[in-house]
């Protein structure tokens, strides 16, 4: 349907929901029997309208969207309600017309750019088979077209090239191409920029709201992104374990918000917090009072712990027959970081930020510049003494999937730091494991078990936990909390105010997103293609940004246009 | 990609050379004298024995036997074996023989064991898929000389579909059941490799996404699920034709087939160096531009492998 048509349709009949999904239940086959993944889901979609379907990890939201066109997992199936596309039930419609409906009635922008193309065929091939199977003209112009409209620069050469030749923004522009290639009346955006960059993600989004409104497509939107979802949509539904919990205007429900569940999305998630603290500081209330409970003591002596001068890492490229050249992931790098303070490196992905903490954990070496620990350079450290000072200096990634020893149990990987710098006795060690699991408040009883058996938030515990065994003075957190879901999130950061707190830690806190950044450092350093561009106290550097970078950066944070009163609900 | 592929061919000279020498060290270290074994039972006059040493080079020492074989080979001059045939004839019989045996048993391996794998993987843990597994385990556990020999029982005599034995007419209708036997339990390692990789394929994203493009069934599965799964497997067949070339000495000796393993196995038989070293040093020449094909093939099926680097 052009949108010439849907006029036609307001004109003269009352408008009808493009998708309708009514009491909607998903169940899968899994090895201990069935698991209800959908319970309850009801939406409407009108023409031209965008609704977000915002829940966390587990809610149902991916599967809902997955349903709607026919994409659900062999072992799952559709086992209660409706889903009325343009007034057709297609819940249980047969495989053949599920492939007359995709692509040129209902169109799919998925999450993951590196996976979702298909890595051994070019571009172009990858959308004219899609402009081929829906009966378009797939000429190499049209593929042209198709991806020059998506924002694609130089389309004609870009098709000619494969996946891998491609950076991730790129990449969800060509499957934005490909979704939108053959005018659905009905989008399907699965967090469709959670694995890019903000400011990427900023340009990406914009540039899909442009084509969405200009082709007159409704958007059906998931999200774990509170803020996202309600600068993005026009309404938003609220998912929980199955169910949907709450819908309406996005505007609405999140000044408003009416269940629990809800209430506690609308505030931890980070984004709509920072905008909180501005609206609360323009009221004249410190945000220190609001949410940030690090706000160091008085009495505590502010000496630098970490001096970084100079810093530079250049590693070599090679060009193939002993050629190379130079290529500076961190150069001149300077910043002093403050005992018992919280120093957080922002800055997109290539802009060295994760080169700095590696050098800073002494895991790369610095190839110019000193990195000065309580007064003494880091470089010069050797056998024992670098063994003491990895004592005093502790990490925690990012993915907690991957940095826990799937083979090790809880109790094993909390206590091998003692064991390997030789601290206690065993039965020690043992009672320090257990006041470690009640530090990050996880329960003793979980000493047996192993790293499959818990959730993310609760793996990241552990691994802050073993950070915390050998009682560092300094803990890097390399992107600690951009795996977890936002309310998993809130309870971890929360977790490290408290334990910054108690403990007087020291952290260097490594991550792309700026909104986590308002509300756990003190100061932020901004990186920029290997170059610190920016630095000041937290509440400098986003009140007033001085660099362009900074304030694209501060721009692209999702619900920073969004009006909020200062302490919601 | 002309650079890579001459730097390869480069590579084959040394392989060549230590492939070669080696081969001629241990037929030199063979115990045993070759020449009184080629008398059996009879003492022949040790001017007999002398004339027939010289014209092998058995008297010089090892590093000058190797040089005169290094010699002949580069002027293309193999000489003759002990029953004074010339050695290059015997291979120019041989090697055309074994060639379509390799050849017949490569297709029907690919064909069948690709096919098998594909319905299998994208139907796992249906009927059709678990029949094929426990079948082609058996295929596995039983030795080729029992299938063989049950094959030419069942097919040849029995039935009569096919010659029981080859003989010297070798041609593609009579080697096509010695093929078969060939290329089944090698079958059943692709038929398994390629299920393995496509029911993997089969929940890759890309795959989901293709179906969302809305892509028919047969489309999804041909152009994005089989091309991808066959990446692991084109590596198995290359690497597999090299030993299929290599002469399959029980499947040729059930069979009576005049191949390349036929001739290896009597050359080591009898100790004769020069027939041995001949047929590896061709064997090796085989290998290496199999293995170059097969990794050109690779560049080709996933673009993402570059070699001109």
């Amino acid at each position: 349907m052009t949108s010439a048509d849907i006029r036609i349709d307001e004109a003269t009949a009352p408008v009808k929901p493009i998708l309708e999904i009514r009491d909607l239940a998903i169940t899968f086959k899994t090895g201990s029997g069935e698991v209800k993944a959908v319970k309850n889901a009801h939406l409407t979609i009108m023409p031209g309208e965008t609704v977000a379907i915002v829940g966390e990890s587990g809610s149902g939201k991916s599967t809902t969207a997955l349903a709607a066109i026919g994409l659900l997992p062999n072992n799952g199936r559709v086992s209660g309600g409706q889903i009325l596309l343009d007034g057709e039930d297609i819940s249980h419609a047969p495989e053949k017309r599920m492939i007359e409906l995709r692509g040129s009635h209902i169109g799919m922008v998925p999450q993951d750019p590196m996976s979702n193309l298909n890595p051994v065929w070019k571009i172009g091939y990858q959308v004219r088979e899609t402009l081929k199977a829906n009966g378009r003209p797939d000429g190499p112009k049209d593929v042209a077209r198709v991806l020059a409209e998506a924002g694609l620069p130089d389309a004609e050469r870009r098709a000619k090239q494969y996946p891998h030749e491609f950076s991730g923004g790129m990449r969800q522009r060509a499957l934005i191409a490909i979704g939108l290639s053959c005018q659905p009346k009905l989008l399907i955006a699965d967090e469709p920029t959670s694995a890019l960059d903000v400011t990427v993600q900023r340009r990406i989004l914009d540039h899909l709201d442009t084509m969405t409104t200009e082709l007159g497509t409704s958007v059906l939107l998931i999200t774990h992104d509170l803020g996202l979802a309600a600068e993005r949509a026009d309404k938003v539904v609220v998912m929980y374990q199955g169910n949907v919990v709450e819908a309406g205007p996005s505007l609405e429900l999140l000044r408003n918000p009416q269940h629990p569940y809800t209430r506690r999305l609308v505030e931890s998630a980070p984004s709509l917090a920072s905008r909180r603290i501005q609206v609360a500081k323009e009221q004249g209330v410190a945000s220190g009072d609001l949410l940030a409970p690090v706000a160091a003591d008085e009495s505590r002596v502010q000496d630098d712990v970490l001096q970084i001068k100079n810093l530079r890492k250049v590693y070599k490229l090679r060009q193939g027959l002993g050629k190379s050249s130079d290529f500076a992931a961190v150069d001149d790098v300077s910043f002093n970081v403050k005992r018992g303070t919280t120093t957080a490196i922002v800055g997109e992905s290539g802009s060295g930020k994760s080169t700095v903490a590696k050098m800073v954990l002494q895991l790369e070496k610095p190839t110019e510049g000193q990195i000065i620990f309580d007064d003494v350079d880091t470089a010069g450290l050797k056998g024992k003494e670098l063994f003491k000072f990895r004592r005093r200096v502790q990490p925690i990634f990012q993915d907690p999937y991957g940095s826990l020893d799937p083979m090790y149990n809880i109790f094993r990987t909390i206590e091998e730091p003692l064991r390997v710098h030789k601290i206690g006795s065993a039965a020690s060690r043992e009672k320090k494991v257990r006041e470690l699991l009640d530090q990050v408040a996880l329960p003793q009883s979980m000493m047996q078990r192993y790293p499959n058996e818990l959730s993310g938030g609760q793996r990241q515990r552990i691994a802050i936990a073993r950070a915390l065994a050998l009682d560092p003075e300094v803990i890097i957190c390399d992107e600690a909390v951009s795996a977890l879901d936002v309310l998993v999130q809130a309870q971890v950061l929360n977790l490290l105010a408290d334990l910054q707190d108690n403990l007087g830690l020291t952290y260097l806190f490594i991550t792309h997103d700026l909104a986590v950044v308002r509300q756990i450092a003190d100061h932020v350093c901004v990186m920029e293609k290997g170059k610190l561009v920016e630095t000041g106290s937290t509440d400098d550097v986003f009140d007033n940004p001085r660099e362009a970078y900074t304030q694209a950066l501060l721009d692209a944070i999702p619900g920073g246009s969004l009006l909020l009163p200062p302490a919601v609900a | 990609m002309v650079r890579y592929i001459l730097r390869r061919l480069l590579q084959v000279i040394p392989v060549f050379l230590g492939t070669t020498l080696l081969v001629y060290y241990m037929v030199f270290a063979l115990p045993g004298d070759p020449i009184a074994a080629l008398f059996g039972e009879r003492q022949p006059p040790q001017s007999v024995i002398d004339t027939l040493r010289a014209q092998y080079n058995l008297d010089q020492p090892f590093w000058v036997q190797y040089g005169i074989f290094l010699k002949n080979i580069f002027t293309f001059n193999l000489g003759v074996d002990f029953t004074q045939q010339p050695i290059a004839d015997s291979l120019a019989r041989a090697f055309p023989v074994t060639a379509m045996l390799a050849i017949e048993a490569l297709i029907i391996q690919a064909v069948f064991g690709i096919a098998f794998g594909v319905f299998a993987g994208l139907r796992r843990g249906k009927l059709f898929d678990s029949t094929v597994l426990i079948v082609s385990l058996v295929v596995i556990a039983v030795p080729t000389f029992v299938l063989g020999f049950v094959f030419q029982l069942v097919f040849g005599v029995q039935l009569g579909w096919a010659k029981p034995t080859v003989g010297a007419n070798a041609d593609w209708g009579n080697l096509l059941l010695p093929a078969f036997v060939l290329g089944l339990v090698s079958f059943a390692y692709v038929l398994r490799l390629t299920r393995a990789t496509v029911s993997e394929n089969m929940n890759a994203d890309y795959v989901r996404t293709a179906t969302a493009k809305g892509l028919s069934r047969p489309r999804v599965i041909m152009a994005h699920i089989l091309r991808n799964s066959l990446i692991p497997v084109v590596t198995y067949l290359g690497a597999n034709l090299g030993g299929l070339m290599g002469g399959a000495i029980v499947t040729e000796g059930i069979f009576n087939i005049p191949g390349v393993g036929n001739k290896l196995f009597q050359a080591i038989q009898r100790s004769e160096g020069p027939t041995i070293v001949a047929i590896v040093s061709v064997l090796v020449l085989v290998f290496v531009i199999t293995n170059l094909l097969v990794d050109l093939l690779y560049a080709w099926l996933d673009p993402r492998i570059r070699y001109d680097q």
